[in-house]
């Protein structure tokens, strides 16, 4: 299932050298077309090879003009139908649409801290040196588990 | 001075400590490993460290569109032991026990770290109603109670899991510490010692530039291998594979040439899903309690329940094992009571009984989101061709094979384990060449047998259902016993075995050869002078399906087949030098299609070995159609030698650390 991009709506992420999905796909899909030559549209992304799409939507849910849409493959799925999402900082909204024209919509969280919030080690020890060969992380956060050691019948 | 295609800028860096890849346990690496570099520089010893990703970290790796579940949670109420018995089982009985009992010990650390970050996890109130990790109930580290959807999975709201899961690695690390878009390789062997690696060659996907990173020690996790075998979509749906796209098995092929000891490369993964779009079927079974039926409304695994008995004891756990659940299904498949269903309208029925009309808004709900959180093809499926889950049952497949060593499979490289749980520390199987170690640790974990280079996630073979968490906690131990190696390497001053000009030449060739001949002939794609990365990946994927037991023979082989599949592939090993690429993403796929070749090889050379079919449901050898307990519990391993292009295989025992019996009383 493909993702293609809107020409009513990419603006190329404005002239800058790289667009947010480009920065984002993870199989490097993503193409600005900076002149046109790929696609007679200048300045705007494609998705260069459409067959190697993993549907992953990282390019649909990152793109701050919500240009980009996905086209279920056209060699599997009938078409008609769409499933678009709306991501914001704590939660994602979906819009699905049936090739028969019903609608569902759903919202769920995605994260429970804002964005960009994290102290990685912000209240965490320091890492003691002494315990480098020992079985265990430089932090506990009560997830170790020692198990029984009547288990470990090679001992 | 900036490069230009075909001739690149060649940047060398040195740094103590290279991690390759940017998924789960990379990750857990770049996040456990500087703390303890923080430790080392308070004794005196300064430790740099860089992160290269092949793609962005905010969305790459296995979970880069997000997951609905963690599926590897020990929680209180069980002990590693339990975990290290049912990874065993599920993989017919051979895997390193004391890998996954030390994973097990370590899994949960990680869980409770996502869900600091902001990871919303389910939970369950008092009364047993459950709620999105959004509602505020007590966090897993504080007592709260997951909503297992199996034994050991539970249920997440997981869409930016990899999002959060970066965020932490990358404020860790530093940005200054993280490269995206390289591409990495080649690894490059030390020049005083051939089993000793001293750097990476990679280039940008970006910029006409080359990257040698010269290193002492090194954390390859690359993830797994996809699009071996002929995908049952072949058109514009062949990008729908399961595991993501883009595991091109850089990390098996990548530390084969460096020369390290593979593991059960024989092992793959075939899971049923539901059909074309791959959605996982988890929640569905264990969650949900829906049934798999055969086009006649039959439970096959009740139908043909007897078929377990001809593999013990691995049929006859509480749990067969996924590949013989694949074996039932298949005979449905094969005799022609298909299609396979999910019955969907059943299950969703069932549970409306019990529950409120708000519950079982819920509960749509709930059902959309275990696809629209790591599987958003399988809903447009379901929007294509108006299936409404509690209307219109879905059908199953069993997919195209997957090579991977952290979910349903176990291959992968051979690495120490853990000295304290009672691992061998010798070997009873005569044929182990001489350089390799003896027992199952020797000195660093997470090391393989090449000094300096580890490895996690996918990359850690004979384990398996690490998952996203194990992966991130694997990566997380490596990170101790990568700064523990540096700290006793300190004098140690790599040298390359090769010339960088000649990798530099090596890596830019299919860039060479495309600008060299492609005025030869007016169509740019039909030239005798080279070949397309895509035609060269076709070509692999015909002769591992039609050969090495894909989808085209039921997932039948046999030694003749697997002889003719061996002269295809020496000459396609042989075609991959004339590769051509006509611009960086091509370059690329260039590559990662050579990783799969090596990947495919090995998987290939490993069937070929084991004159027996341990896996009955992921593959059979039909000349030895029967899992040989006498002759072959024992692990197939392997090393390569890039030289001569040939590999080794050969037998390491089997010992079991903790008492599996306990899983059929």
């Amino acid at each position: 299932m493909p993702t293609f991009v809107r020409t009513d709506k990419c603006d190329g992420c404005k002239g800058q050298d790289k667009t947010a999905c480009m920065y984002i796909c993870p199989h490097d899909l993503m193409k600005l077309d900076k002149d046109g030559s790929e696609t007679g549209h200048a300045m705007k992304a494609f998705n260069q090879e459409p067959e190697q799409c993993w549907e992953c939507y990282s390019c649909v849910k990152i793109c701050p003009q919500q240009a980009i849409e996905a086209r279920h493959y056209a060699d599997v799925v009938p078409l008609g139908g769409s499933v678009q999402p709306l991501r914001g900082s704590d939660s994602i909204m979906w819009t699905i649409k049936f090739r028969n024209g019903n609608m569902k919509r759903f919202k769920f969280p995605i994260r429970t801290t804002p964005e960009g919030s994290i102290d990685p080690y912000g209240g965490k020890p320091e890492a003691d040196l002494s315990k480098i060969e020992e079985s265990g992380f430089f932090v506990q956060n009560n997830g170790y588990r020692a198990g029984d050691p009547s288990e470990l019948i090679a001992k | 001075m900036a490069g230009e295609f075909g001739n690149p800028e060649v940047v060398e860096e040195e740094v103590d400590i290279l991690l390759i890849g940017g998924g789960m346990a990379c990750c857990g690496a770049g996040y456990e490993i500087m703390r303890w570099i923080d430790a080392a520089k308070g004794a005196g010893t300064d430790i740099s460290v860089t992160l290269v990703d092949k793609a962005a970290m905010d969305r790459s790796g296995a979970v880069a569109q997000g997951l609905s579940a963690i599926n590897t949670y020990i929680g209180t109420e069980q002990d590693p032991a339990d975990y290290a018995r049912m990874v065993s089982n599920d993989l017919m009985g051979i895997t390193r026990d004391d890998l996954t009992y030390d994973l097990g010990r370590h899994v949960d650390e990680s869980v409770h770290l996502f869900e600091e970050w902001g990871l919303p996890i389910w939970k369950l109130d008092e009364n047993g109603e459950r709620h999105d990790g959004s509602k505020g109930l007590t966090p897993l580290a504080e007592g709260g109670t997951p909503v297992r959807s199996g034994k050991w999975q539970i249920m997440i709201n997981g869409e930016s899991y990899k999002w959060i899961v970066a965020e932490a690695a990358k404020k860790a690390l530093g940005v200054d510490n993280i490269q995206e878009r390289i591409f990495i390789v080649k690894l490059i062997n030390d020049k005083n010692d051939p089993n000793r690696i001293a750097g990476a060659i990679g280039f940008s996907t970006r910029d006409h530039k080359v990257v040698v990173y010269k290193f002492k020690a090194c954390l390859l996790a690359a993830g797994g291998c996809v699009n071996i075998f002929r995908p049952r979509s072949v058109g514009e749906g062949q990008g729908r594979a399961w595991y993501p796209v883009w595991n091109a098995g850089s990390t098996y092929a990548m530390a084969a040439e460096a020369g390290a000891e593979l593991t059960l490369m024989e092992n793959r993964f075939v899971p049923t899903r539901f059909k074309d779009g791959y959605g996982p079927v988890g929640a569905w079974f264990l969650l949900f309690k829906a049934k798999a039926t055969n086009a006649y409304g039959e439970n096959y695994m009740v139908r043909n329940a007897e078929m377990l008995n001809d593999y013990p004891p691995y049929g006859q756990a509480a749990v067969p094992a996924s590949c013989l659940r694949n074996h039932l299904m298949l005979k449905e498949m094969k005799e022609g009571r298909g299609p396979i269903y999910m019955d969907t309208v059943t299950a969703l029925a069932n549970l409306r009984e019990t529950l409120s009309p708000r519950e079982v808004k819920h509960l749509e709900a709930e059902a959309w989101e275990d696809f629209l959180d790591m599987c958003i093809g399988q809903c447009g499926i379901w929007v294509g061709e108006n299936i409404e889950p509690e209307k219109k049952n879905s059908e199953l497949m069993p997919t195209e094979p997957y090579l991977l060593g952290s979910h349903s499979g176990c291959c992968g490289i051979w690495v120490s384990g853990p000295t304290d749980v009672g691992a061998p520390t010798t070997e009873t199987e005569e044929g182990v060449p001489d350089h390799l170690p003896s027992g199952w640790n020797w000195g660093y974990r997470s090391m393989t047998t090449v000094s300096g280079l580890f490895t996690a996630g996918d990359g850690v073979g004979a384990s398996g259902h690490k998952f996203s968490s194990g992966s991130h906690a694997e990566g997380r131990m490596c990170a101790k016993s990568m700064v523990k190696y540096v700290m006793d390497n300190q004098d140690y001053k790599p040298e390359f075995a090769e010339s960088v000009d000649d990798l530099v030449a090596e890596i830019y060739q299919p860039v060479k050869t495309y600008l060299e001949f492609k005025d030869y002939t007016t169509a740019i794609d039909v030239n005798p002078n080279y070949i397309t990365p895509k035609m060269l990946q076709f070509r692999l994927q015909k002769i591992m399906d039609e050969y090495v037991a894909g989808v085209a023979t039921y997932y039948n082989t046999n030694g003749h087949m697997l002889d003719v599949a061996e002269e295809k592939l020496g000459m396609l090993k042989e075609d991959a030098m004339k590769m051509r690429a006509k611009d960086l993403h091509e370059l690329l796929r260039a590559w990662e299609n050579y990783h799969r070749i090596l990947t495919a090889e090995a998987h290939m050379k490993h069937i070929q070995f084991r004159k027996e079919s341990r896996y009955p449901g992921f593959y059979y050898r039909t000349d030895y159609n029967l899992v040989d307990e006498e002759n072959w519990h024992v692990f197939v391993n392997s090393v390569y030698d890039k030289e001569s292009k040939q590999w080794t295989c050969f037998r390491r025992a089997h010992v079991d650390l903790v008492d599996k019996s306990k899983l059929f009383k």
